[in-house]
């Protein structure tokens, strides 16, 4: 990855004079043409340089949010829920009159969350291998979340760094309480436990198949894993991750045979070593509780080393605030743009377009066409750059 | 709508009955006239109830612990039998229970965390009711409402079936034979267009991934369906509360009713409320000045020890110490000149002439032989907790509540060591305090000095009943000395002579 640009006030007033689309992002809080409620109402938060934090401001239209963003000239901004009342008049309405009401429905996914699984890149790294992990879980929430709840409207936005927004706007999704939100985390919610915890997956009531929720997704996870995490990631090679795997095995015998094979080979692959577990699975008589105990054993370790991590928390809260779409990451001048999930697999956070690179090639556009007929570089032209915006309330 | 079925005899009883059901959603406020006394012992009753829910629920007892006690409770003081029961006066029952629930929603309604509790006591309250419903009842009384489900084809189970089976954890076989109507199992909320229900309608089967999604409906297993239902009853009250408190102002002009509720939700907030008048009588025998200190030692609450051991130690006592300790000992049994005996031997920095004059009219008074000549009751748990804040010369009050935790903890292990109460027992009480428990912590320290009696975690001082009155402590504690020595001991669990 490139070293980030330096981020001049200059370069960022420029990005939102130019190029920043606040009427597409007005167009997809509002979800109709005329300034409603889901805009008026609507905080909008301001990080400023020297970490200056403006909270619930609020603006009629689109031109009112561009006008105060052209005069702060914040870092970023996040969008907040749709409160019973003008956020920018929290001071002089009683408290019970302010409440959140509507908020999308968001999800926060997090490359560090992956830490303990992914051995190409830890911390604030990210590289298109890794990348893997993120499509995988795009895939598996994008079609439960359609499936399983209904939703339809969803945008996914790259977070900038090393990580992947979902912001979901049906009409039902908006609504939802803050315990229903609980609850909808919670039937997502599958790797738990920190460090401590070995096992991370406990979705089974004793010797059962997994629940419906997951079977829609173990197709994928488990071609991930297969052809993903064992060749490309390699989580098994080394003694601590053997040892890892050997922690996920619920039967002293295997796990002792493995060992004493294992700490022969120090050589051996992932792929190499999950082979030697699986013919010790198929060494057990068909139908045998031991043999059922160990598949379902291997089930959810490759469910544990793809199904998507969740930052539980950013989801639960109506009042959560979250990045708004487009705003520039500070740490990577990088672009949070927008990200189409049929094409995930193709998405490389390492060729997202900086400020810097945008407002160039901007410059450029802008210069040629003025040589032909002279129009102007307006923000219908980031589609040029491969930005996906959504339409379906625009 | 309730369809009406072949010609039975139940089907004529519900007929004649007001309240066809036993369950009651509590949709309608009762319209007949309710005279006060009603008013208020009804709504006391429930409280007994809801209160010892709640206490179960502090003391994380485990859910059958639970029910029992409730089951134990109910018996006692709210009585719901079921609508074969053809002897009993039914109406009467279900009268009750529907008056004193909508007292105490008047009584309960009015902060948010009274709301809370109060939700939670009665959602439990409609839970075990419902477990022991009878099962062709319980169908009459699913039918009468709409509980907005509708029960999945067959070809949509068919078309379901593997999702359906593992959202259920078993095998089809239980999955789809439990339940209601044998033949048809599966039940579904409906979706937005065709008056349906959402997943919202079950959270709590979401959340532990107890159902199958489809499209935002939950399929929900006729095993899971209660679910539903108490959810509804839950939101539902909760709903109903609201609008109860919003109401409320204008109940505030009515002077006969507001001390009621005050003292109802207060009673609530102390973990019951009790009266302790009768433990004389049931106990049969007098006491003697002689005995207390005996008897202190091996029957008292924390707080009566504590008195008791601060009249020996200081040889005086001040005025609400007295009032609080002397009411106690009248009802233990110290008869009035006992009772003056008593208190011209401790109060012995008191001259003869001063306490003839002075101690000896209150103590007469207090036993109703001066002034109006009332028969004062000895002061409640919940009067103790709630009135006459104790000032740093004063010995009432409750230690649990006004002790500091330091205080507190050396009190309960010079007290109650010799009884078996050790330091490992006391990070457990200290909880229970800090958690603002005070009766749960008393009567954990009950259970553990009375375990020489098979008193056991959760018995309470009998049938899971928590400490609500000083002289409940004291007489259940003396009940079962007296049936160790005596063997078996005839006696009704109330304290009260078993009549025949
Ligand atoms: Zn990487």
């Amino acid at each position: 990855m490139s070293s980030a640009e330096e981020l001049t006030p200059e370069l960022m007033l420029a990005f939102y004079r130019r190029l920043y689309p606040f009427k597409s992002i007005f167009g997809w809080l509002n979800h109709e043409l005329a300034p409603t409620k889901l805009f008026t109402h609507r905080e909008f938060a301001f990080t400023l340089a020297g970490d200056v934090y403006l909270r619930y401001n609020s603006f009629k239209d689109a031109e009112d949010l561009k006008k105060q963003v052209l005069a702060l000239n914040p870092t970023r901004f996040e969008i907040g829920p749709v409160y019973s009342a003008r956020p920018r008049d929290k001071k002089t309405v009683l408290a019970i009159n302010f409440k959140p009401i509507l908020r999308e429905l968001v999800f926060d996914i997090d490359m560090t969350d992956y830490d303990s699984i992914r051995t190409c890149c830890s911390d604030a790294g990210i590289c298109r291998r890794c990348w893997n992990f993120i499509s995988v879980a795009v895939r598996v929430l994008d079609q439960g979340i359609r499936d399983q709840y209904g939703y339809k409207h969803l945008l996914w936005v790259y977070s900038g760094r090393r990580g992947i927004h979902l912001w979901i706007s049906d009409k039902e999704a908006m609504e939802l309480t803050d315990d229903e939100r609980k609850a909808l985390v919670g039937w997502m919610t599958v790797i738990q436990g920190g460090k401590d915890v070995h096992k991370k997956v406990n979705v089974r009531t004793g010797l059962s198949p997994l629940p419906p929720s997951l079977q829609l997704a173990l197709e994928t996870l488990r071609t991930t894993f297969s052809e993903f995490v064992l060749p490309d990631q390699d989580p098994f090679h080394s003694t601590e991750g053997w040892e890892a795997l050997l922690q996920l095995i619920p039967h002293a015998e295997t796990v002792k045979k493995l060992r004493d094979d294992w700490s022969d080979a120090p050589y051996s692959t992932s792929e190499e070593r999950w082979d030697d577990f699986k013919r010790i699975i198929q060494k057990q008589e068909k139908g045998s509780r031991l043999r059922k105990t160990l598949e379902y054993a291997a089930e959810d370790i490759a469910i544990q080393y793809t199904y998507p991590r969740l930052d539980a928390e950013v989801s639960k809260h109506r009042n959560h605030l979250l990045k708004a779409p487009f705003c520039v990451h500070p740490k990577t001048s990088r672009v949070c743009v927008p990200v189409d999930p049929a094409n995930i697999e193709r998405f490389d956070p390492g060729r997202v377009p900086t400020v810097g690179q945008l407002l160039g090639e901007l410059d450029k556009a802008v210069a040629d066409a003025s040589d032909k007929e002279g129009q102007d570089g307006g923000e219908h032209r980031s589609g040029e750059y491969g930005f996906y915006v959504p339409c379906s309330y625009i | 709508m309730y369809k009406v079925q072949k010609k039975k005899p139940e089907v004529d009883i519900h007929s004649q009955l007001k309240y066809r059901f036993r369950l009651n959603f509590y949709d309608k406020p009762p319209l007949d006239d309710i005279i006060i006394e009603d008013f208020e012992t009804f709504a006391l009753d429930r409280l007994r109830v809801l209160a010892e829910i709640e206490t179960a629920f502090v003391r994380n007892s485990p859910w059958e612990t639970i029910k029992k006690h409730t089951e134990d409770q109910c018996r006692k003081y709210l009585e719901l039998g079921h609508t074969t029961a053809k002897t009993k006066d039914l109406d009467r029952e279900r009268q009750k229970d529907h008056i004193s629930h909508f007292v105490l929603r008047l009584a309960f309604c009015r902060t948010e965390e009274l709301r809370r509790r109060f939700v939670k006591a009665e959602t439990t309250l409609f839970r075990i009711r419902y477990a022991n419903e009878d099962p062709q009842e319980l169908i009459s009384f699913l039918k009468s409402r709409d509980f907005d489900w509708v029960e999945v084809s067959s070809a949509e189970i068919e078309q379901y079936r593997d999702q359906l089976d593992a959202a259920g954890g078993k095998g089809s076989d239980t999955f789809y034979k439990v339940g209601l109507n044998r033949d048809a199992v599966v039940v579904f909320p409906e979706v937005i267009g065709l008056h349906q229900v959402k997943w919202t309608r079950v959270p709590d089967l979401v959340e532990k991934r107890k159902v199958f999604l489809k499209g935002g409906m939950a399929y929900v297993s006729s095993k899971e369906q209660s679910s539903i239902i108490f959810q509804s009853f839950q939101a539902h009250l909760e709903k109903a509360l609201e609008l109860t408190a919003k109401a409320l102002p204008r109940l505030d002009e009515d002077t006969r009713i507001v001390p009621i509720l005050d003292h109802l939700s207060q009673g609530f907030l102390a973990g019951g409320t009790s009266e302790w008048n009768n433990a004389t009588s049931a106990n049969g025998d007098e006491i003697t000045a002689d005995m207390v200190d005996d008897i202190s030692r091996k029957h008292f609450p924390a707080c009566m020890r504590n008195l008791h051991n601060a009249l020996k130690r200081d040889r005086h006592m001040k005025h609400f110490g007295r009032l609080q300790y002397g009411l106690f000992l009248k009802v233990l049994g110290l008869s009035i000149d006992e009772a003056i005996t008593f208190w011209r031997r401790g109060m012995s920095t008191i001259q003869d002439d001063k306490f003839n004059k002075e101690y000896k009219y209150n103590i007469r008074h207090s036993y109703g032989l001066e002034g109006k000549r009332a028969n004062y009751p000895a002061k409640s748990c919940q009067q103790i907790l709630m009135n006459d804040q104790p000032g740093s010369g004063d010995s009432h009050g409750c230690p649990y509540r006004h002790f500091s935790p330091e205080n507190l903890q050396t009190a309960l292990l010079s007290m109650y060591s010799s009884q078996g109460l050790t330091s490992a027992d006391i990070p457990e009480i200290m909880q229970i305090v800090k958690g603002g428990h005070y009766h749960v912590a008393c009567t954990r320290v009950f259970e553990i000095t009375h375990a020489k009696y098979g008193i056991r975690k959760d018995n309470g001082v009998g049938d899971g009943e928590s400490v609500t009155h000083p002289n409940q402590y004291a007489a259940k504690s003396r009940e079962l000395e007296l049936g160790a020595t005596k063997g078996a001991v005839k006696k009704d669990t109330d304290g009260d002579v078993a009549m025949s």
